[in-house]
């Protein structure tokens, strides 16, 4: 260490004064300086509705005591930081500086960029330039949910703020996109540790998600696919097919085009997802989703089941498509889907 | 004069402004100001009315549920329709699972920062907080050992010299008066309060799918499945797994959070005066106990000028008494014009012109009841059922009360509840509430399912031609409604009035403040610099921003400032 003792120990004074803590802490944070720091997290919030960062309250392997507590220092957060005000941005700005190229970043929300910016302001700059500012000088960044993966329900037609994804104004760092409305905290978390443990990025799509969460359809993994494959479908909502549990194609299920790990990741601990209770898939993994028709219309045509190959890229090709009829000819599976209307 | 502005105003969903006169240590004058616009109701235009409550519900991932229910009841209003006895109590459970999350999360993890001192507990006795809390609960968790544990994890977290969270609060702050036992019971409770928020959702999430963002609600009932004989159903092992985890989170509830609040609102005595603002309170009736939403377990109505005798009860989804005198003010908000209308005639135009406190200053509107500016949350609701002599709302209110005179060594009774403390109060006390009626609709949901009826959907049909109507929801920050205007099958109107809109809005048309610029006056402040008795006041009220102007996003603030001029 290039530092002699004495600028060690001014270092440590300021930080203790930076804290807001009574002088009695400088020798436990001589001690603490020399053991290993807990990776420095911003977490910044644009247009979203904070269910990203409700949904990690609701994990458990991590739960959110021990990832705070142990695993990461969340430097910044606007939901949970005690601080408010200039307090806040003293925060935000101690850490950006002291941890330049190292910290993670994490986006919740959208990026607005209609009139300059000026639907995002936060201490007086525009959305576009805290990205700039912050997450570009971040070693990673993290865009939770599908706001900040891709635009998300603001983006939705006709999209009045013109919103923006983190990935298509972040220059530098790598993006790792965790869309979800919001995500399986398992998603963030699952990257968080493998990025901790492994010290590099997991093999991500084309739509740079994480594989280990959204290399499959919903579809392949689905605990109703034997009622699809068999020609067995709900009709309506609390109507016999329903009540047994068949598959809820009909009812407008996005599962057949819809990349993620719902059907073996469940949510909220307890085996649940919305399939296993009998709502069809909303497809809110995928970008676009909000335009692609009636949450109750069913899929066009089962042509969603190429969709296989082409790793994500055609589910928005299948869903403008939308003719609402079924088309012939597209085998035994669609034959039978077309069978109760 | 000193003139403090803060922004942001943490610790809530969304981006909110407070700017506040301080003069002699007292706040003057204060404005209230959203920082945000997102367009959801514009993006709604023109779309299947069925999928509205998808949309609607990501207004805010903090109060998912609320607008999902809301949205459904405004399509079904509008056509007439009615959903089965078995949707409306899921739908029950869905909010009631919901609220005890929400109130747990709201007291410990976004306000109790504001009272607790959390560096304090850090040089706390772990014996002499062990038998404090014992004195006031016999929580399992109160023992010595967990105070110890909390007490070498919290300076474990300190030593580390990477606070996260907790760095630059407002430690040791004039206004911060718990004792460090106190403070040490606090955070022992609050990282418990992490776990049983969780198992809220878990309960929920059975029956819902997931949370946030539930996908269980459905325009005509709920998707939920009910099956006995069925493995891929509500049968009877989700339903008792429902059960269990309820129970353990009406546990905490009871003996952690209602206890927590009135001891520490008790210690804080002298904070009791402060607060009060807007006396005029609106709630709507909820906990529908049958399919046409005409009988309740959750009272609602208007109550004047903080007079439980001018209680005026709204009796049904359909009394006018609530449809018709609900409109909202622009005088002082962002958008082009100065009217007062009813939501149906709404349009909006947004037109931003920056902070200019005389004039227009926020992306919210100013709602009115009667012409007037209303309090709506859990204050509100609970002031109903004391005003109408409601059994449940008693039973927890004489509790409450009871404690918090036992701590203070002063009889208190329920006109403490007009301020900030009283709002923390009213919260704890419809938590309870609220935990109580979710065991009684697991209970008449099970009744139901015996009988035999499996019923959970009736088909909406969208006839020709324009119909209107309006859904309203006691959501856990108070009195919610959606309206919308439908013709020829697609959504043409929709216009979310919102509890959040009727607390932090701007002055109206007729110069009255709103309840958050309203009770912000007479607060004291100890050290402009670091305005921690705003925070209070405001977290009170549970403030959620991106619900209250749910069309855009921030605009024009300077978020994360406190300017002393």
């Amino acid at each position: 260490m290039a530092l002699t003792r004495r600028e060690f120990l001014k270092g440590i004074s300021l930080t203790v004064a930076a804290l807001g803590l009574p002088a009695e802490f400088i020798p436990r944070m001589v001690q603490a300086a020399m053991a290993k720091k807990r990776p420095p997290v911003i977490w910044l919030h644009f247009q979203e509705c904070t269910g990203c960062t409700e949904t990690l309250l609701r994990a458990s392997h991590p739960d959110v005591a021990k990832l705070i507590f142990e695993l990461i220092s969340l430097d910044y957060h606007e939901t949970i930081m005690a601080a408010a005000g200039h307090q806040a941005e003293k925060s935000l700005h101690d850490s950006v500086q002291a941890n330049k190229g190292k910290y993670i970043c994490v986006v919740e929300g959208g990026i607005p960029t209609a009139d300059k910016g000026i639907h995002c302001k936060i201490a007086g700059k525009t959305g576009v330039q805290i990205i700039k500012e912050v997450a570009n000088n971040a070693a990673a960044v993290i865009a939770i949910g599908t706001c900040a993966a891709f635009g998300g329900v603001q983006a939705a037609k006709p999209n009045p703020t013109r919103v923006k994804s983190a990935g298509d104004l972040i220059k530098g760092p790598p993006v790792v996109n965790i869309p979800g409305c919001p995500p399986n905290p398992a998603n963030f978390l699952g990257f968080i540790l493998h990025y901790l443990t492994f010290g590099k990025l997991p093999a991500l799509d084309k739509l740079g998600r994480p594989k280990f969460a959204y290399g499959r359809l919903i579809h392949d993994h689905c605990e109703r696919r034997a009622h699809f494959d068999d020609g067995r479908y709900a009709e309506e909502f609390g109507g016999e097919g329903h009540k047994l549990g068949y598959c809820l194609y009909k009812l407008g299920c996005k599962g057949p085009q819809t990349y993620a790990n719902c059907p073996t990741a469940r949510f909220n601990d307890v085996g649940a997802w919305p399939v296993g209770i009998g709502h069809g898939c909303a497809g809110c993994t995928e970008p676009g989703f909000w335009d692609n028709g009636s949450f109750y219309e069913r899929l066009p045509e089962i042509a969603g089941l190429k969709v296989d190959e082409a790793g994500g890229k055609a589910t928005g090709a299948v869903a403008v498509a939308a003719g609402v009829h079924a088309v012939a000819g597209v085998g035994r599976k669609l034959a039978k889907a077309k069978g109760g209307k | 004069m000193v003139k403090i502005t803060v922004d942001p105003v943490t610790r809530l969903e969304g981006h909110l402004r407070i700017d506040a006169e301080v003069s002699g240590g007292k706040i003057k004058k204060a404005w209230s100001s959203g920082q945000m616009w997102r367009g959801i109701e514009n993006i709604l235009k023109g779309r299947d009315p069925r999928d509205a409550w998808m949309f609607t519900q990501r207004i805010c991932g903090v109060c998912t549920t609320v607008h999902a229910l809301a949205s459904v009841r405004s399509v079904e209003n509008a056509l007439g329709m009615e959903v089965p006895l078995n949707a409306q109590l899921i739908r029950n459970l869905t909010q009631s699972l919901h609220a005890l999350h929400d109130h747990i999360v709201h007291f410990y993890i976004l306000s109790a920062l504001d009272w607790v001192d959390v560096i304090s507990a850090a040089g706390a006795d772990p014996k002499a907080a062990s038998s404090l809390a014992q004195s006031l609960s016999d929580w399992p968790n109160n023992s010595i050992k967990r105070m110890k544990a909390v007490k070498k994890q919290l300076n474990d977290l300190v030593a580390s010299g990477q606070l996260g969270p907790f760095a630059n609060g407002y430690w040791g702050h004039p206004a911060m008066k718990l004792p460090p036992e106190v403070n040490l019971m606090a955070v022992s409770h609050y990282l418990e309060a992490l776990d049983y928020q969780r198992k809220a959702n878990e309960a929920l999430a059975i029956i819902a799918g997931k949370t946030p963002h539930v996908q269980n609600v459905i325009v005509g009932g709920v998707a939920t499945a009910i099956n006995l004989d069925n493995e891929a159903t509500l049968n009877i092992e989700r339903l008792y797994r429902i059960k269990s985890l309820l129970e353990e989170v009406d546990g905490f509830i009871k003996n952690v959070y209602l206890v927590d609040v009135c001891a520490i609102g008790a210690l804080y005595a002298a904070w009791l005066p402060y607060g009060k603002g807007v006396t005029n309170y609106l709630s709507v009736p909820d906990m529908p106990l049958d399919t046409k939403g005409e009988k309740f377990d959750l009272p609602g109505g208007t109550i004047m000028s903080g007079k439980l005798d001018s209680m005026k009860s709204i009796k049904s989804f359909n009394d006018p008494y609530f449809g018709k005198n609900v409109a909202e003010s622009i005088a002082h908000s962002w958008y082009n014009g100065d009217w007062s209308k009813h939501p149906y005639e709404e349009e909006t135009a947004p037109k931003y012109t920056d902070f200019n406190a005389d004039a227009k200053y926020s992306w919210m509107k100013s709602p009115t009841f009667k012409g007037k500016p209303m309090q709506v949350g859990p204050l509100a609701q609970v002031l109903a059922g004391v005003a109408t002599g409601d059994k449940l709302t008693m039973k927890y209110a004489n509790k409450a009360l009871k404690l918090i005179s036992a701590v203070a060594g002063v009889k208190v009774g329920a006109e403490i509840l007009h301020s900030t403390i009283g709002r923390h109060a009213a919260r704890a006390i419809r938590c309870a509430m609220m935990s109580d009626l979710a065991l009684k609709h697991w209970e008449l949901l099970v009744a139901n399912i015996a009988k035999g009826d499996l019923e959970i959907f009736n088909p909406p049909t969208f006839p020709k031609g324009e119909q209107r109507g309006y859904g309203f929801h006691e959501a856990p920050r108070g009195a919610l409604s959606h309206w919308i205007i439908i013709k020829n099958g697609k959504i043409d109107n929709y216009q979310c009035v919102v509890p959040s809109t009727w607390n932090a809005c701007p002055r109206n048309g007729k110069e009255r403040p709103g309840p958050y610029e309203a009770s912000l006056v007479g607060n004291p402040i100890a050290d402009e610099t670091k305005p921690l008795e705003i925070l209070r006041t405001i977290h009170s009220f549970d403030p959620c921003i991106a619900c209250a102007v749910h069309m855009v996003d921030p605009a024009g603030g300077e978020l994360a400032k406190i300017k002393v001029l």
